[in-house]
């Protein structure tokens, strides 16, 4: 059912000029920013030569590439997950769903998973781009694979609060913008709050706000850094979202 | 109310809904037996819908009970729900698939099996004559289209009871005959919830109807019921020339007489004197000048105006 639901996402995504708007954009400005960096890199090149160990082209074109698709990401997710619940209320097709023998917790995985595999795709394009390198030079592959998992990470904690303030309100772009505020709160106030309490020596708390920052826990990965913690942190912001949204849902059919 | 056999596909029993303080739904029983028809009647407003949900697994009552085909609806909420299909006031259509996919994915969402979703497509979309639609987009289809899908997917996975908030709305009329007779045919094997504010609508298809108003159940009967007791009591008389009232109150077997307009007649008589023949014989004798001579009808809107006004 949950696979069935996540098709059917997939299918009114793809149905939509939205989506092929958001994967024409993405593609275009992560194309940009890796042509540019990319550019520096040759630049650069000559000088990087006389270092004793200088960094490698997988650190200076690549790892810049995913940060500015994170950043990319922070404006579509949203804008992708309005649709998901917001719209469906709008349009009052959410009673197809809630009317079939399907529970709220395989609506609202079905539809986070749909969306998180379309982030995906992103993902992947997003990819394919540093490993058309491969021909003409050496990439470090255990970097790029450690990118892409913290990528797709966030992309599921994006997808996941976008789903969740998707429950809260039927109007689309309230929807959309409320998940893009959220995620900026997010990553400013909980980069810097825990950076704070982690100065203070507060560790516990500090632990506990890393959890809702998404991009403090894609640092480590982005450095090839497989921090156990960091991945956890973001797995949690996920269940914690998914629960709430579940929640808020139910309590619809419950309260009205 | 009895206790739910094996042929009872919906039993509802004290069924109340608040918003806030605002009681919605109160007390509510229904019944329904395989086969069956009910038409469910109402003024906007009156709970019609809150109670559908309800019946449909969309909202959860305040209190009561809700058993589907003998399985609790509010404990069992996906098994319950597979025996139900469900057409809620706006159909809930995704205008960006075609039909063929629409259905489709309402057969997987209703977990028919596999080998059998081909022919529960073919059926559903013969019986709601989108035949010829299949590979078109739904947002493109006309209103009255996209009313069959909406009773497709309600019908599609063969459900035991189809809930149909009205489904006639927005349809020619020709497209509404097409629906009744299909909502008959249901009735068949299933057993059909049908809301509408035709009554004309209820009295030809329905076999039982029940009436809400004001979050209450203020009537409950079967339509055989409903007509013999009011069919064949009043009669409406049109006389060119009539006579006093008085007269036609002398007639033996009227028990009162009613000035519908200024030549038309609305005589009430005794459930076993017709006064018919007796009217007709006085009506030449006298020169009266019959032209009209009628059994009342639309007994239904009687109740139902007297109900909710």
């Amino acid at each position: 059912m949950i696979f069935t639901i996540a098709a059917k996402e997939l299918k009114g995504l793809f149905a939509s000029p939205l989506a092929w708007m958001v994967l024409t954009a993405v593609q275009v400005i992560s194309g940009y920013a890796f042509l540019k960096r990319l550019d520096d890199f040759l630049q650069i090149q000559p000088q990087l030569v006389q270092l004793a160990s200088p960094p490698g082209v997988t650190e200076l074109v690549v790892t810049p590439l995913y940060a500015t698709t994170a950043i990319v990401l922070l404006f579509a997710v949203p804008l992708l997950g309005m649709r998901s619940i917001a719209e469906e209320r709008r349009n009052q097709t959410m009673v197809f769903l809630t009317s079939a023998p399907v529970s709220i917790s395989q609506i609202v995985l079905g539809k986070f998973l749909g969306l998180t595999l379309f982030v995906l795709l992103i993902v992947l394009l997003v990819t394919a781009m540093p490993l058309t390198l491969a021909t003409s030079t050496h990439l470090d592959y255990g970097l790029i694979a450690s990118l892409c998992a913290g990528l797709i990470l966030i992309a599921a904690a994006f997808s996941a609060v976008s789903l969740y303030i998707s429950c809260l309100t039927t109007y689309p772009m309230a929807a959309a913008f409320g998940a893009f505020a959220a995620l900026l709160l997010m990553i400013l106030m909980g980069e810097a709050a825990a950076d704070g309490l982690r100065a203070r020596g507060w560790q516990l708390p500090a632990a506990f706000v890393q959890v809702f920052s998404p991009m403090k826990n894609f640092e480590p990965l982005g450095k090839g850094l497989v921090d156990t913690y960091a991945i956890a942190c973001s797995i949690m912001l996920v269940v914690v979202f998914i629960v709430l949204a579940v929640r808020r849902l139910d309590g619809r059919r419950l309260r009205g | 109310m009895s206790i739910p056999s094996d042929a009872t596909t919906i039993y509802a029993r004290a069924l109340t809904r608040r918003f806030g303080a605002h009681a919605a739904v109160r007390n509510v029983d229904l019944e329904l037996r395989r086969g069956e028809v009910l038409g469910f009647l109402g003024p906007n407003g009156a709970g019609k819908t809150t109670t559908m949900q309800m019946l449909t697994g969309n909202l959860a009552p305040t209190e009561g009970e809700i058993t589907i085909c003998g399985v609790d609806l509010l404990a069992r909420p996906t098994l319950a729900k597979s025996k139900i299909g469900y057409l809620p006031e706006n159909p809930p259509l995704y205008r960006d698939l075609t039909v063929d996919e629409y259905l489709k994915l309402a057969l997987k969402l209703h977990r028919v099996p596999k080998v059998r979703r081909r022919d529960a497509l073919t059926a559903a979309k013969e019986r709601c004559g989108l035949t010829n639609v299949g590979r078109k987009l739904i947002g493109t289809l006309s209103k009255g289209y996209q009313q069959r899908v909406g009773i497709a997917q309600a019908i599609a996975h063969e459900p035991d009871v189809v809930i149909l908030d009205e489904p006639t709305v927005g349809l020619d009329p020709n497209q509404i005959r097409d629906i009744r007779s299909l909502i008959r045919e249901l009735g068949g094997a299933h057993s059909v919830i049908l809301s509408t504010h035709i009554l004309a609508e209820v009295e030809a298809i329905c076999d039982r109807v029940q009436i809400m108003h004001h979050g209450d159940l203020v009537y409950s009967d079967t339509i055989a019921a409903l007509q013999a007791f009011h069919s064949g009591r009043t009669v409406l008389l049109g006389l060119r020339r009539p006579p006093a009232d008085a007269e036609l109150a002398a007639v033996p077997g009227v028990t009162a007489v009613e000035r519908a307009s200024d030549k038309l007649y609305r005589l009430q008589f005794a459930a076993d004197r017709d006064p018919t023949e007796q009217l007709v014989q006085r009506a030449v004798e006298n020169n009266w000048g019959l032209y009209q001579l009628a059994p009342a009808q639309t007994s239904l809107e009687d109740v139902f105006v007297n109900l909710t006004t």
